[in-house]
């Protein structure tokens, strides 16, 4: 569960966030969305603990973001952020690797060695585990990145548009892959998602911002009505219904 | 070949074990070129010259060592493979404190310091100015581009005041000053030679426990973080061991400051990884190759007509100019 009390952020003057309060329920898959600098980045960042809080607490899983020590919150919420650039140089099985690192501190274990090839299958990248990660496509490293956030083991995981980068194929292969770890290991999963249409298919739950304040959260058939989707993006989009999934026609 | 690809998918880490005996080469390498360095050509009091050679070897295993050390911190807390501390200005405030001392005290009196004092004022001075420099600077890499900038300005500074107060000395005095702008070896006190000895083993031995850490920091701050590493903790921690390891190398020998660079980029090329684990020992191996091997070869070879210092470091600017263009990403 994360539990985020009246959270404000700004950069300067410019407020990015102001008075932010919701609880995301354990278990499931929980889409952040909004238009661009909505502040979907900032409140995930700020979760994640790479910003300090500057008013208002969060906690994940009861253990307050401020106040636990790095290597018990690395072992509680693990986070992918945008863009992640790898300077060095390193083999996809090291970097993925990595995630094992609050739990050994960089030994790795046989368990650790076993999660990890579980990760590199997982993720499709078993091919490619011994390839240079700055050898690799967007999308390629995009997914070595996930696979690293996932082995670390965390029952809380938030990816700051983990979509970026990936084709359709790997689009709608992350989100199921998403959708079977929080089903199968009862996984709390934050995911900024751009695309609509996927947080209708995957996401149990939507949160919604704009302008840095909270517009709804909800579960996700209740967001998807041409009103709130409008009040969330300041536009009219038609909802329609293609195989029993709700789908909306944002592009139009 | 297909045989030997499924082999490398099959175990686990094949480059592990390449790259461990690459490192295991470079270590023997550098066995070989330091006996080579006390041993070969013993003429006259075999126990007398041995000896001199030893303190000799022992001063420049330590800066090989601590240059290469604190270029590969610097270079990961950096995010930057065309740095080394040495070029953040450090080298030309040493120059600076020489040339006020000469000009201060006269040839004689800069002679007649006591060298423990000098020594330890050095040191002192310099990572206080290095600490008060990249310090502040920290709360984010992205601060590192204005931290260089300022190392920058900073070494051109002082390079310009110590023309200036060149211009001011006397040209007898100005030989005395040139003597000490380069780096040295002839001439090591033994006093000195253990302190630093110490400082560098004890820097050493805390960057090579921390050599995971490393691993995690050249990730980014944000993978760091997320890993649950205290960025902020760890990035002054390992700052201020840089800062420790080139001050005191600096005021043992003089500046060298395209050494750390040059033995970086070569151990990296002949290792290829930046995993730590491998890079700290192979830059330390390579570093001692190439000062005592050149040391050595200057002795054999051109009867010590040739100042090393001068040509690790025309060396070292060639790498660097060559890691500017062959890189077009840092």
């Amino acid at each position: 569960m994360i539990e985020i009390e009246g959270v404000s952020f700004s950069h300067g003057r410019a407020p990015i966030l102001s008075d932010i309060s919701l609880t995301i329920p354990a278990g499931g898959v929980t889409a952040l969305v909004g238009p661009n600098g909505a502040g979907k980045s900032t409140l995930l960042a700020l979760m994640a603990r790479l910003l300090p809080l500057q008013a208002g607490s969060i906690a994940i899983a009861g253990r307050s973001v401020a106040a636990t020590p790095g290597r018990e919150m690395a072992r509680t919420v693990a986070i992918l952020r945008q863009d992640p650039g790898v300077s060095s140089r390193l083999r996809v099985r090291e970097l993925v690797g990595f995630g094992r690192f609050p739990h050994s501190r960089g030994r790795l274990t046989a368990e650790d060695e076993r999660l990890v090839d579980e990760a590199l299958e997982r993720f499709d990248l078993t091919g490619l585990a011994h390839r240079f990660a700055d050898t690799l496509s967007g999308g390629q490293r995009q997914r070595a990145m996930i696979a690293m956030a996932y082995c670390q083991g965390c029952q809380t995981m938030l990816l700051d548009e983990p979509l970026n980068n990936l084709d359709m194929f790997y689009a709608r292969d992350l989100m199921r892959t998403l959708r079977m770890v929080a089903d199968s290991q009862n996984k709390t999963i934050v995911v900024v998602l751009h695309d609509i249409n996927h947080a209708a298919a995957h996401a149990d739950r939507i949160v919604a911002l704009r302008d840095g304040r909270l517009v709804v959260n909800d579960v996700t058939a209740r967001v998807l009505t041409p009103e709130t989707l409008q009040a969330i993006f300041g536009y009219r989009m038609e909802v329609a219904t293609v195989g029993g999934l709700p789908v909306v026609l944002h592009h139009r | 070949m297909p045989g030997r690809v499924m082999a490398e998918a099959a175990t686990a880490s094949p480059h592990r074990a390449a790259e461990r005996r690459t490192v295991l080469a470079i270590c023997a390498i550098a066995t070989a070129v330091c006996a080579v360095f006390l041993f070969v050509g013993l003429r006259g009091n075999v126990a007398f010259v041995l000896g001199l050679r030893l303190s000799q070897l022992l001063g420049l295993v330590q800066v090989a060592v601590s240059a290469a050390v604190s270029t590969v911190i610097f270079q990961t807390i950096t995010g930057n493979r065309i740095l080394s501390p040495s070029i953040m200005g450090l080298d030309a405030l040493y120059l600076f404190c020489q040339t006020v001392l000469v000009f201060a005290l006269g040839g004689f009196g800069y002679a007649a310091l006591p060298p423990a004092w000098k020594f330890s004022g050095e040191v002192a001075l310099m990572m206080a100015i290095s600490l008060a420099l990249f310090l502040p600077m920290l709360r984010r890499r992205s601060d590192m581009m204005l931290m260089i900038l300022t190392g920058f300005v900073l070494g051109l500074m002082f390079r310009s005041l110590s023309a200036l107060v060149a211009r001011l000395i006397d040209p007898n005095e100005f030989a005395v000053l040139q003597g000490a702008s380069f780096a040295t070896f002839q001439s090591l006190d033994e006093g000195l030679l253990a302190i630093g000895a110490v400082v560098t083993a004890l820097g050493t031995a805390a960057a090579w426990r921390a050599r995971h850490v490393l691993d995690v920091i050249a990730l980014g701050r944000d993978a760091a973080v997320g890993l649950g590493l205290d960025w902020n903790r760890w990035v002054t921690a390992l700052l201020s061991l840089v800062a420790c390891l080139v001050a005191t190398s600096t005021a043992l020998v003089g500046p060298l400051a395209f050494l750390g660079l040059l033995v970086v980029a070569l151990a990296e090329r002949v290792c290829g990884t930046r995993g730590h684990g491998f890079l700290l020992p192979a830059a330390a191996g390579v570093a001692v190759i190439v000062l005592v091997g050149a040391q050595a070869l200057a002795r054999l070879g051109f009867g010590g007509a040739v100042v090393v210092s001068v040509v690790v470091e025309f060396v070292g600017g060639l790498v660097f100019l060559a890691l500017l263009f062959s890189r077009r990403h840092g």
